[in-house]
């Protein structure tokens, strides 16, 4: 909702408090989540995420949540899907090209930042560059997918990590490397 | 140059200088320090390329650089690929745009190593306006990269040599990367701050929105210095004549990111020569922005006036200290 979503960058400072302790605790339960199985806790995770987060900000479920660094304005309520700031078009009184009955999301990300901190290191996050959106991941958790990349299942690209390579030069020990690929599998099986 | 059988090519890129990405004038021009001039083509309605070459040689005199847009506007005209591809053969420096809004990744990939391969030296990475603007406004908004990620896929492609999937490229596009800044919209305290971000992710060279505003470019200009961004990239002012005092208000009214002060729009109506009154306003506009504190460059946009850009470009003086160009009519391409 519109009004709800303008209420969360106001609150942004709050709002990102929260979601910081809210995440360590789900990173520290990244053994359970790990014993029930990513796969099917990708459904429940999903769901409660939808409809929190879509009342919160008008959650896309992008699947790769850049709230943190975006003044907790969805960037992906931009109608250009603008991940790394506003576009040339934005009115003069701050509202939206393509949506004129609509505040700039990126008008509202700096303003949300502000109140982060810009000079704090939350608020530095909006410098970051975000690359291109991923959109294998749409409409799934995005919370499952920092836990994962958090305990090295994936990174950032959502790649599993390969098993580190034999030094050039040396033999490769096809046996080491077969053990080590065969604890992580029971690892994740445990 | 030449290829070794006696045959010039005007389209072959200069050689590459030491701490130079591309082997293009543009490039060279501002790394040494003068004073450039870039200007926008007005791309046509039609598939007849000596609608590209008329304009391009009225242009060619006066600039370094020439921009090919991108269906600006969200309008459908000749692709920027196409004008390119006409330009680059007869020899012309050009601009590249590539806009996000119509093609995905997979497609403008493709487009860089095609333009590069072409000779296209300059690619500009821009957003793309809404296509609400435009004359299709039923057409699907792709926006697959934004104008910042496009530039970081660009980057990765020329500096560490593979597409964005990771695979490797045989020979990388030696392309100058150039990004849109328009100081004159909200947020206006974060712009300067936006653009660090797109220098951040490859920009090297940057032009603007029209400029009609001067103390607010000026404003813009002190936070780039503040933050030490005009030796990072080289800053190119937009600057163009108005035809009238009634198109002033309605680009105000209806171009996206267009800002004209209502002083500005006065002036206008009260010349009995609008369009005198137009050119006049954009040399003293040069003139003015010309001595700002690391601005580098004009960008000329003078839609449907091209005939009035040299003019402009030789009235305002940017080009005192350099020879004069003569254009010659590419013979065996039209």
């Amino acid at each position: 909702m519109y009004a709800v979503r303008l209420w969360s960058v106001r609150h942004a400072k709050g709002l990102n408090a929260f979601y910081r302790a809210f995440e360590k605790a789900l990173i520290a339960l990244h053994p359970l989540w790990n014993k029930i199985g990513y796969e099917k806790l990708e459904k429940p995770f999903g769901g409660v995420e939808r409809v929190t987060k879509g009342f919160l900000f008008d959650c896309q479920m992008c699947g790769q949540c850049a709230l943190s660094s975006t003044g907790m304005s969805c960037p992906m309520n931009c109608p250009k899907n603008l991940r790394n700031g506003p576009c040339g078009g934005v009115r003069d009184n701050g509202h939206c090209e393509v949506k004129p009955e609509m505040k700039c999301v990126w008008v509202q990300a700096w303003a949300g930042a502000d109140r982060m901190g810009l000079k704090a290191e939350e608020g530095h996050k909006i410098l970051d560059v975000q690359r291109a959106v991923d959109h294998r991941l749409k409409g799934k958790s995005s919370w499952l997918r920092v836990v994962r990349i958090a305990a090295g299942l994936e990174d950032q690209a959502g790649n599993k990590p390969k098993p580190p390579a034999a030094k050039p030069g040396a033999t490769k020990d096809l046996a080491a490397v077969s053990a080590t690929v065969q604890a992580k599998k029971e690892g994740q099986a445990a | 140059m030449n290829d070794g059988h006696g045959h010039f090519d005007p389209s072959a890129p200069l050689p590459l200088l030491p701490g130079h990405s591309s082997g293009g004038r543009l490039e060279r021009v501002l790394r040494l320090g003068r004073f450039a001039v870039t200007a926008e083509l007005n791309p046509p309605d039609s598939s007849d390329p000596r609608d590209v070459y008329e304009r391009a040689l009225v242009l060619s005199e006066v600039c370094d650089a020439i921009n090919a847009t991108d269906a600006s506007g969200a309008n459908c005209h000749m692709s920027s690929v196409g004008i390119c591809s006409l330009l680059t053969r007869a020899g012309y420096a050009v601009i590249m745009q590539i806009s996000c809004r119509d093609r995905n990744r997979i497609a403008i990939q493709g487009d860089v190593l095609g333009a590069a391969a072409m000779g296209v030296q300059n690619i500009l990475c821009l957003t793309g306006d809404g296509v609400q603007a435009g004359d299709q406004p039923a057409a699907k908004p792709v926006f697959d990269f934004d104008s910042t990620s496009l530039l970081e896929c660009i980057r990765t492609m020329r500096d560490k040599g593979h597409f964005l999937s990771g695979r490797k490229l045989t020979t990388p596009p030696r392309v100058f990367l150039g990004a849109a800044a328009n100081p004159f919209a909200p947020p206006y305290e974060y712009r300067a701050v936006h653009i660090a971000k797109k220098i951040a992710a490859g920009a090297q060279f940057i032009q603007t929105q029209y400029c009609f505003d001067v103390p607010l470019l000026r404003k813009f200009m002190d936070k780039v210095r503040e933050q030490g961004l005009h030796e990072k990239a080289f800053f190119l002012i937009g600057v163009g004549p108005l035809p009238s005092a009634k198109t002033a208000r309605w680009m105000k009214n209806n171009v996206p990111g267009v800002h004209i002060p209502e002083a500005i729009i006065e002036r206008m109506e009260k010349a009995k020569d609008q369009r005198a009154e137009g050119k006049q306003l954009a040399i003293d506009l040069i003139q003015e922005i010309k001595e700002i504190e690391g601005v580098s460059g004009v960008h000329v946009m003078a839609y449907r006036q091209e005939e009035f850009v040299n003019e402009i470009i030789q009235a305002s003086g940017v080009m005192r200290n350099r020879q004069q160009r003569r254009a010659v009519e590419p013979a065996a391409t039209t």
